[in-house]
């Protein structure tokens, strides 16, 4: 088990490493010149070197990955002298048009999009769980079609209209939002009221969806288990019905639904965009959408993008190492 | 033996609504276990050996299943009948009064429990006692069955045994409640040959151990000759013939056992012979044809006057003391047949 732990981690600091890299490079090559975005239309060629000098764009893309790699470690200076402007470790970099540090911008952003992905997951993984396993008991009766009829709208509507939808008919309807106040930040250490408020909806609409595809997997799979020979082994003891699903099908049928959920998980990490668009919450959906498609903020787009990547990674080993743990099969290949 | 047979199925019927309409996979059937004895189905898969096992072990989806007819466990407490009695009395019956080990020993136990965990459970079912309590039993029966070194290998996992192994963990797990009566559905066909005689071996020796009613649901005739007291040969749904295991070897009265029998190859016959293959393809069970389910196939069919075999279903009669069979033949006609179709 340690060996397999050992050279998972080796391969995730590799993979990361190479991801990392291959960003870096798209980001080298692309045709949009950061320094030139720096200043407005009326920008002088002298000014744009004197910035392209200050990010240290003006050095082989190499050189810049190296001193990138060395920022995250011992953290980084842009520019020089009294107009140096300090970012601690881990420096991502440092974004022009925000003036700050963009380990600093995702800090702020990222308790947002964990509350968001956290909530939801919760919501999520209950409502899709139970409801599929209800299903497959109750197959062919009235639960398992309301369920089916749940599963059929949950996937079909997308985040932008289900959102929508709630915003409108339901949050702003019945004064359950403030217009003013929503996707306010608010921590909930300080005031867990206000941040469950700014919360539930855009929970209910990411969890909608996901939910529905809990349950139609929940179900498929508990039933398919129901018809494994094991399974009639345990009635052929004596086992009563509920601990036969409780031990002996949930077991097994549940066990991929880890490997989705955490991936799944992993994914909402890197920011939810359509939902914290629709709910005005500064997550960091909402960071990258601003870099992308406003500032050209090139080191804050690398940043997420490298976040959103290394969480995949990261969830992708958790997975496994507990899949190991439950499915002594694989525990023992390894 | 003067005692009640432990089982006792009478005409039981299991059927089952389809799309298609109703498969009658068992049909009328009655039969008797008693302790320490062995009762042999053999028969065709689909022959409804195991559906009327699993009847009797109420192993069936109520819901999708008709079940008529009784089977009369013979309790020390008092007869049940397991047919109509609550799906709760059945199940407290499952794993103390009755066990079942099934064909495939390599999908039959739980791939993420360890074998301990899963013995003990079937154990702490039925006995008041901590988890150390119930370990013990466990090692106690995985070391009955011949599983070496049982101690140790009562942490591991069914994918770390082998096939005969996991067998073996079955049978005791079967058995840890002391069961009166076990069905053992074609406990050695998914093993390989070597391993199969050990396996029956060592069920036939838990026989004795238990002092168990044993069926043994099984295709394969050498396996029923080795161990059998007596046998059921099941055809479309129904016993064709039941009589003493000498009996049906050395005199079997339906041409269907008798087919069988022929089809075997014999190890050390001198002259050697094709074996016989018995032509065709058993009827659907959703419309059985009028008449003898078996005449389609039959090569003696010809030799029964008015064409019977075609306008009557013939009645399970005996034809010398507990052997019965379901045919028009007459008895010459079948010692006739007998000779004729390779001398058994």
């Amino acid at each position: 088990m340690l060996k397999y732990l050992a050279r998972r981690l080796s391969a995730t600091f590799l993979v990361i490493t190479l991801v990392s890299m291959s960003v870096f490079g798209i980001f080298a090559v692309l045709p949009m010149d950061p320094a030139a975005l720096t200043c407005g239309k009326a920008c002088s060629a002298p000014v744009i070197e004197a910035n392209r000098h200050r990010l240290g764009l003006d050095v082989p893309v190499q050189v810049q990955y190296g001193r990138f790699v060395k920022g995250l470690f011992v953290g980084r200076d842009f520019g020089e002298g009294a107009a140096a402007f300090h970012c601690p470790a881990p420096a991502f970099g440092y974004s022009f048009n925000r003036h700050e540090c963009v380990t600093t911008l995702v800090a702020e952003a990222f308790p947002v999009t964990l509350s968001l992905a956290v909530g939801a997951f919760v919501l999520w993984l209950s409502v899709g769980v139970s409801l599929g396993i209800l299903a497959a008991r109750k197959k062919n009766e009235w639960q398992d079609r309301a369920a089916t009829a749940f599963v059929l709208i949950g996937t079909s509507l997308p985040t932008f209209i289900s959102g929508i939808l709630i915003l409108l008919f339901v949050a702003l309807k019945f004064n359950l939002i403030n217009p003013i106040e929503m996707g306010r930040w608010v921590s909930p250490l300080e005031d867990p009221v206000a941040w469950f408020r700014t919360f539930i909806f855009p929970w209910i609409v990411l969890a909608l969806l996901y939910a529905a595809t809990y349950t139609r997997f929940t179900r498929s799979n508990v039933i398919e288990t129901s018809t494994e020979d094991y399974i009639r082994t345990a009635r052929a003891k004596g086992l009563n019905e509920r601990d036969i699903l409780r031990k002996h099908t949930l077991r097994a049928a549940l066990a991929p639904i880890i490997t989705l959920a955490g991936l799944d998980f992993a994914g909402l990490l890197g920011g939810a965009i359509i939902t914290e668009g629709i709910f005005n919450l500064p997550g960091l959906g909402r960071l990258s959408i601003r870099a992308v498609l406003r500032d050209y903020d090139l080191p804050t787009i690398l940043a997420t993008t490298i976040l959103a990547a290394v969480f995949v990674i990261v969830a992708n080993l958790l997975v496994d190492i507990l899949y190991a743990y439950i499915d002594p099969r694989v525990r023992v290949a390894s | 033996m003067t005692l009640k047979p432990f089982l006792e199925v009478k005409n039981l019927n299991v059927a089952f609504p389809t799309e298609d309409g109703l498969v009658q996979a068992s049909n009328d059937i009655s039969f008797t276990v008693a302790r320490g004895e062995t009762l042999a189905v053999v028969g065709e898969s689909g022959s409804g050996k195991s559906v009327t096992s699993l009847a009797v072990m109420g192993l069936h989806d109520r819901k999708r299943t008709q079940i008529t007819g009784q089977a009369f466990l013979n309790l020390d407490s008092g007869p049940i009948d397991v047919i109509s009695a609550d799906d709760e009395v059945v199940r407290k019956l499952r794993g103390k009064a009755m066990s079942m080990i099934f064909q495939d020993p390599m999908s039959a136990l739980h791939p993420y429990y360890s074998i301990g965990n899963q013995l003990i459970e079937a154990w702490s079912l039925y006995n008041e006692g901590d988890k150390a309590a119930g370990k013990k039993r466990a090692i106690e029966m995985l070391d009955l069955v011949g599983i070496p070194d049982a101690s140790k290998r009562v942490d591991e996992f069914p994918h770390q045994f082998s096939g005969g192994m996991r067998q073996r963990v079955m049978i005791a797990m079967a058995l840890i409640n002391n069961p009166s009566l076990l069905i053992a559905d074609e406990p050695t066909t998914a093993l390989d040959v070597t391993v199969q005689s050990q396996i029956l071996q060592l069920i036939r020796e838990m026989q004795k151990e238990f002092n168990m009613a044993l069926i043994l649901i099984t295709h394969d005739l050498g396996v029923v000759a080795e161990v059998a007291d007596r046998v059921n040969v099941m055809y479309a749904g129904k016993i064709v013939e039941s009589g003493g295991a000498e009996d049906i070897y050395y005199r079997p009265d339906h041409p269907y056992s008798i087919g069988l029998l022929n089809s075997i190859p014999k190890i050390g016959e001198l002259d050697s012979r094709r074996l016989v293959a018995i032509p065709g393809q058993p009827p659907s069970l959703i419309h059985l044809p009028q008449g003898c389910s078996f005449r389609a196939r039959c090569s003696f069919s010809d030799r029964v006057a008015n064409k019977l075999c075609a306008t009557t279903a013939p009645t399970l009669d005996t034809k010398t003391t507990e052997h019965f069979s379901r045919c028009h033949l007459p008895e010459s006609e079948l010692v006739k047949a007998r000779k004729e179709s390779g001398g058994i």
